[in-house]
């Protein structure tokens, strides 16, 4: 890419200057091999072997999910109701686009323990700035403002961890007590309000149209599908071995399946229905994909491509792994640390315009006690405290884990006592899944 | 094979009043393999970082391919195509060997990752130094032994067209098995037309690799020697000033 005029070896590597006799004979066998190859049954005898080896990814966590939904259904007649499924998809959105908004700092080993009261200052700013009967801003412009507001304080927050070098943990401890003064400031003692504009409203109590859940449904297969063949493309012009294609239908048969019975549920009319001798008198249609749902799925898949398929992505993985590493690779260490506080801040608004949405207000101590529950979620699914492992998908499933079980207690009147039992013995059986299976596959508990 | 690419005259460093580098003179050629020992604080790694461009030399001349050149800053010397492959090895075990090996300089089509290529591309290079000892070029490198671990690290400073590659300690913490690899990875970089300097304290390792070997002594070159024509108790006395080397010019 860079060769400089003072390098007369043209291409890449030494391979050009001595030809090795034993790869000169069959070069696309003499490459060395990468675990593509092979058809279905290698490829899933060799995730297996993964698996056995502690690379589980989010597997817990998923099992997780299926388990407690199968008790709950058991448990609760409500559970496994149209209407339960949209509820408990709106409870844990807010929670979901937290833990995401987390794994950006939490891959570089460091914390934001500010995320939550960020997302209160930030909301505060937007109500007060949107009141009708105060400022009365356009919400667009009141949102733009907030999300700014989010920006600049992860930007700020980054100033102190990346260029001064405080830890974060107490920056932004320090941050997390500061906020809430600054909060209770903007909206003032005892203040609330209200969520007046629907737009906002809407975010969370309100549906896609049932066609175009199908139309959603549609647009992720369709860009799986191509960013699916751009990969192999490019393996085949590389003249590596790809994987199976077997695989690609199988993904795709699976988000066409488990996509279709996603929407086609949601698109069942959930509404109360109330009958008088046999006509239905009352009830209003309530139906389709919760608004959310396809802003939190663009976020996933807008972050998990720039996690995986760019180099300020690569880059947070490496200062994960080896921060002193990916100095020496040339990376600008400070710079990417800056930016993925702001990324955490600016996504942390978002999740506090989730919860606005679904409380319908906004007081003085919005978002103050959410943080700690967006940790648990991220860890939950999986993504590693100490850096370097661990992506967006997980921090979701892992937030779906602690909403289920809030969701289900809830169904079964058991209690906030409970629940926080729950969730935390949930918490340690997470952690514990993840570092028994390091141990077995022979690493340490503290390196990833 | 007589023209050296990289020849330091008489170069000077020093930390405010403590002088670690009082002139020294140092020649790496094409395909041979340049052993530089000396004692601990002998100034080896303020000789090596001066040549990486990490710790510039205050005064002397360092000539690349007989021209004067000026290393000020790291991307420089990787410019002129000067690698150096440090003793704490500066790999993540998070990420895979390929990514490892393209690190901050990863190949990309419309911005995004051309995996392919890069992935070609660090098989090729494992392969022309004959590396056998991996199995997957996307495993962990966590999942790696110390050898392998090094020879990824050599890799990874070949896989651009490295003309000088520096190693520090290649062998330290290594076992015999590990150390033999290393070793004759060595020689084939050397076999590929690179020119090789290896700092190392093991002078088994060194009189099985170098052609050349260089003692510093107390911010001095003592000695330059051709491997051939000493022994390991010479270098052993030149190493602890107890002995001095008559033909240093």
């Amino acid at each position: 890419m860079s060769d400089s005029k003072n390098a007369p070896t043209k291409g890449r590597g030494i391979k050009t200057m001595t030809p090795v006799d034993d790869t000169t004979a069959l070069p696309a066998s003499g490459l060395i091999g990468s675990g593509m190859e092979g058809g279905l049954v290698d490829q899933v005898r060799a995730y297996l072997s993964r698996v056995r080896g502690g690379d589980m990814g989010a597997l817990p966590a998923v099992s997780g999910f299926v388990v407690l939904s199968i008790l709950f259904s058991l448990l609760s007649q409500y559970f496994l109701t149209e209407r339960n499924f949209a509820n408990l998809l709106t409870q844990a959105a807010p929670q979901i686009m937290l833990a995401m908004a987390l794994v950006f700092v939490i891959l570089l080993g460091e914390i934001d323990l500010s995320a939550g009261t960020t997302s209160g200052v930030a909301m505060a700013l937007f109500v007060v700035l949107s009141f009708p009967g105060g400022l009365n801003l356009n919400w667009v412009v009141a949102l733009l403002i907030a999300l700014a507001a989010g920006v600049a304080i992860g930007l700020f927050i980054g100033f102190f961890v990346a260029r001064v070098g405080i830890p974060s943990f107490v920056v932004t401890l320090g941050l997390f007590l500061g906020f809430q003064g600054l909060q209770l400031l903007i909206i003032g003692t005892g203040g609330l309000y209200r969520i007046t504009n629907d737009q906002v409203d809407a975010i969370q109590n309100k549906n896609l149209l049932p066609w175009m859940g199908w139309v959603m449904l549609a647009i992720m297969l369709i860009v799986s599908g191509v960013s699916a063949f751009v990969d192999r493309r490019r393996r085949a012009r590389a003249e590596v071995p790809n994987r199976t294609i077997a695989l690609v239908w199988i993904k795709l048969g699976l988000i066409l399946v488990l996509g279709g019975i996603f929407v086609y549920v949601l698109n069942q009319n959930r509404g109360q229905v109330n009958i008088l001798n046999g006509q239905v008198v009352s009830g209003q249609v309530i139906e389709g994909v919760p608004i959310v749902v396809p802003i939190v799925l663009l976020v996933m898949w807008a972050g998990t491509f720039v996690l995986d398929r760019t180099r300020y992505g690569r880059y947070l993985y490496a200062i994960g792994g080896n921060a002193e590493a990916a100095r020496r690779a040339g990376i600008k260490v400070v710079g990417i640390k800056w930016a993925a506080f702001a990324i955490c801040s600016t996504l942390a608004v978002v999740s506090g315009l989730f919860t606005a949405s679904k409380n319908g207000s906004v007081d003085a101590s919005f978002g103050h006690d959410t943080v700690l529950s967006g940790v648990a979620a991220a860890v939950v699914g999986g993504v590693s405290l100490f850096g370097g492992r661990g992506r967006l998908v997980h921090a979701a499933v892992g937030a779906l884990v602690i909403s289920v079980i809030t969701n289900g207690l809830g169904l079964l009147n058991l209690g906030g006592g409970i629940n926080l039992l729950v969730t935390g013995g949930v918490l340690i059986l997470a952690a514990t899944v993840d570092a028994v299976s390091r141990v077995r596959a022979g690493g340490s508990i503290t390196r990833t | 094979m007589d023209v050296p690419i990289i020849e330091l005259t008489d170069v000077k460093k020093s930390f405010g009043p403590v002088s670690v580098l009082k002139g020294v003179s140092l020649k790496a050629y094409p395909g041979k393999v340049t052993a530089l020992v000396g004692d601990n604080g002998a100034g080896k790694s303020t000789l090596i970082k001066g040549l990486a461009g990490v710790q510039p030399y205050d005064e002397g001349t360092v000539k690349f391919d007989g021209e004067v050149v000026h290393l000020s800053n790291p991307r420089e010397a990787s410019h002129l195509g000067i690698e150096v492959v440090y003793q704490d090895l500066a790999l993540c075990d998070n990420l895979d060997i390929v990514q490892n090996m393209f690190l901050g300089r990863e190949e990309t089509e419309w911005g995004t990752f051309d995996e392919g290529e890069m992935e070609r591309q660090a098989s090729e290079t494992l392969r022309s130094l004959s590396v056998r000892t991996v199995k997957s070029v996307r495993q962990k490198v966590s999942s790696l032994s110390g050898g392998q671990r090094q020879t990824v690290a050599i890799a990874r400073s070949v896989l651009k067209s490295a003309r000088v590659v520096i190693l520090d300690e290649p062998t330290a913490a290594l076992g015999v098995a590990q150390t033999e690899q290393v070793l004759s990875l060595v020689k084939r970089l050397a076999e590929n037309n690179v020119a090789v300097i290896m700092i190392s304290h093991n002078l088994v390792d060194v009189f099985q690799v170098a052609d050349y070997i260089n003692v510093l002594y107390l911010g001095q070159m003592v000695a330059e020697i051709e491997t051939a024509k000493t022994t390991s108790d010479d270098v052993v006395g030149y190493i602890t000033g107890s002995k001095t080397y008559g033909g240093a010019a």
